[in-house]
């Protein structure tokens, strides 16, 4: 009886260190990656950002020169605003867009997996080189779009070299892939339970108020979800904006998103240093941005097992 | 909807009517109790055409181009209609439209750099996603904290290191630096999406295949991987569509034409042919997207079903 357990207790601490050792072995790749292609990378870079470096030379440090030189840079700040007003505009029309596509397409049950497919299918394509290919030609001068307005007399010419158009040619690009966050809402609907909407209708509710009481609330975490992730997409578009514009985020700089302005200062100009101050101050405000979306979101996300 | 609500509580009327007679209310349900079928119809009708109509808007200007492709190369922005004379002349003269562009080489390398990248990242993802769901480890709970947020991380801060370092390791113009971190499952959501999965699979075979003197890889090799395949499936999907689409990681790491992949050889025929031959532009464009609408369609219920249940858990 005294002899026995020890063997146990060895047996089970040496299934323990297994268990131990079989983890980090299964975890080894994604570890390596994790220093060496990640974290190592986002530390050289914030040392980058405080020096002056062209890849020939060695970096030389420069102090917070890069962060004033950035905030004195009339280019910078157009690639902030068109940035923002990319996001500002695209994201809650996405969101919206989609939530009122999904709830329609939840009515109608039959051939549903087909629409769905169909309407998924922009979101694969969006953002590959082709697409955009496509773009420059819908909406440039006798594009698509302009012949049909044409049609109605609204001739307009090329959207893509009018500066004041340029970005919402982008915008439409990225609203035409709504696809995507429109099959998460559309899954989320399926979810939510029929038996409240029948309890609200014997209580008299009507087609906005069982929208708001109980289909917003519902589907609050995926809105959470997609806010964010469109959110965060949104800030790093690169391809389309490249590609509709020829590379320079012309006309104008009228679609000179962040990144396109962080390629060309980093891999054209060889400005290591300066491209790596703009990527540290993205990552802080999408940051800052994540943060706020998640101190916001006990106010308005409802998870299910919260009484409502 | 706004049409929907009257229709909806004639019915439930006419439901609580033929439920319990109500001695005053016999005679009003009977005339409403004729409607709902026939508006239900057009109603129904009127839907599938608002969804039809809204589709056809969204997926003309793919239709158009890939009639557009098909045109002689005179006509090619002649129209905005589909028809017309039908030629495949624009696919033959753009698969190697000038002497340094040849599609048939882009196709391979974006086959073989997707390819690498699909393999890369189920090699990386699912192991570390059998660790993260089932496994206990120290720091377990800090590593799983980090990896949640390389997910949020944008890929800009790593950008430029990331290039300092290939070019010093002479891994400019190979597919090393588009394919290597794939292996090393940089790609943290397909980490996360698999431990969701692997996380709602019954332990109770895992403890069988223990029992029975499996070890940790047995147990991952016969039991996880046969059992999350939709993920698995997902994984590679979603890995081969943003590896094939992928601009920016080629424009950065390859400069010779003949490594180069599908969108930059794109990029570098719109460069080249300027107006001039729109035609074969948009066949090799058309060409470009087959590969993602086939598989797409071929895998489109496991794919719909993926993102949806990242989605929700």
């Amino acid at each position: 009886m005294t002899v026995a357990p020890i063997p146990r207790l060895r047996a089970r601490r040496g299934h323990r260190s297994g268990e131990r050792a079989a983890a980090y072995a299964f975890l080894t790749p994604w570890l390596i990656g994790l220093v060496v292609i990640t974290i190592g990378p986002m530390v050289a870079s914030l040392y980058l950002a405080f020096t002056r470096y062209d890849l020939l030379t060695a970096p030389t440090w420069t102090g917070l020169t890069n962060f004033r030189n950035l905030f004195a840079d009339p280019r910078f700040t157009t690639a902030v605003t068109v940035t923002v007003r990319y996001v500002v505009i695209s994201v809650p029309l996405v969101i919206v867009v989609s939530l009122a596509v999904a709830m329609f397409l939840n009515r109608a049950i039959r051939f549903l997996a087909v629409y769905r497919a169909l309407f998924y299918i922009p979101s694969l394509l969006g953002s590959s080189v082709a697409i955009a290919i496509l773009w420059r030609q819908v909406f440039g001068a006798t594009g698509i779009v302009d012949r049909v307005l044409g049609f109605f007399g609204l001739h307009h010419g090329s959207f893509i070299g009018d500066p004041s158009t340029s970005l919402y040619t982008l915008i439409s690009l990225n609203l035409w892939a709504f696809g995507g966050t429109m099959v998460i809402f559309l899954a989320g609907l399926r979810q939510v339970p029929v038996g409240l909407y029948e309890a609200a209708a014997v209580d008299g509710a009507g087609t906005w108020s069982k929208f708001w009481h109980i289909t917003l609330p519902s589907l609050s975490p995926l809105i959470f979800f997609n806010l964010l992730l469109n959110t965060v997409h949104a800030f790093q578009s690169f391809t389309s904006a490249y590609i509709v514009s020829g590379g320079n985020g012309g006309p104008a700089d009228s679609t000179l998103l962040y990144t396109v302005y962080l390629y060309q200062r980093g891999f054209v100009d060889f400005r290591m240093g300066y491209a790596a101050a703009m990527a540290w101050l993205l990552l802080a405000v999408l940051a800052v941005i994540t943060a706020l979306l998640f101190a916001t979101a006990r106010f308005w996300v409802h998870y299910g097992d919260e009484a409502r | 909807m706004a049409i929907r609500t009257p229709d909806r509580k004639v019915a439930t009327a006419a439901r609580s009517a033929t439920r319990a007679p109500h001695p005053g209310a016999t005679l009003a349900p009977v005339p409403l109790l004729m409607r709902p079928s026939r508006s239900r119809i057009v109603r129904s009708l009127s839907r599938h055409a608002v969804t039809i109509a809204i589709l056809v808007i969204i997926l003309y200007p793919i239709v158009w181009m890939v009639a557009a492709s098909l045109r002689p190369n005179s006509e090619v922005l002649g129209r905005l209609g589909l028809l017309g004379r039908v030629t495949g002349a624009n696919y033959v003269s753009g698969w190697n439209p000038t002497s340094t562009l040849h599609f048939s080489r882009f196709f391979v390398n974006s086959l073989v750099v997707s390819g690498l990248s699909v393999v890369g990242n189920l090699f990386a993802c699912t192991l570390a996603a059998y660790a993260f769901a089932r496994l206990s480890f120290p720091l377990k709970r800090v590593l799983f904290g980090i990896l949640l947020a390389t997910i949020l991380l944008p890929y800009q801060v790593t950008l430029v290191p990331q290039y300092i370092l290939f070019s010093k390791l002479h891994w400019v113009n190979t597919y090393l630096p588009l394919v290597l971190p794939k292996f090393l499952g940089v790609d943290a959501f397909f980490v996360f999406l698999n431990v969701q999965f692997i996380r709602a699979l019954p332990t109770d075979l895992d403890e069988a295949a223990r029992i029975d003197g499996c070890g940790w890889w047995g147990v991952f090799r016969r039991i996880i991987v046969p059992l999350s395949l939709p993920a698995i499936g997902a994984t590679a999907m979603f890995t081969f569509i943003n590896s094939w689409n992928d601009f920016l990681g080629p424009l950065l790491y390859l400069s010779k034409p003949n490594l180069y992949t599908v969108p930059l050889g794109l990029n570098l025929f719109v460069d080249a042919s300027g107006t001039s031959s729109f035609g074969s532009l948009f066949a090799m464009a058309t060409l470009s997207l087959v590969p993602l609408v086939g598989f797409f369609l071929a895998s489109q219920k496991l794919l719909v079903e993926g993102i949806a249940t990242t989605g929700i858990k």
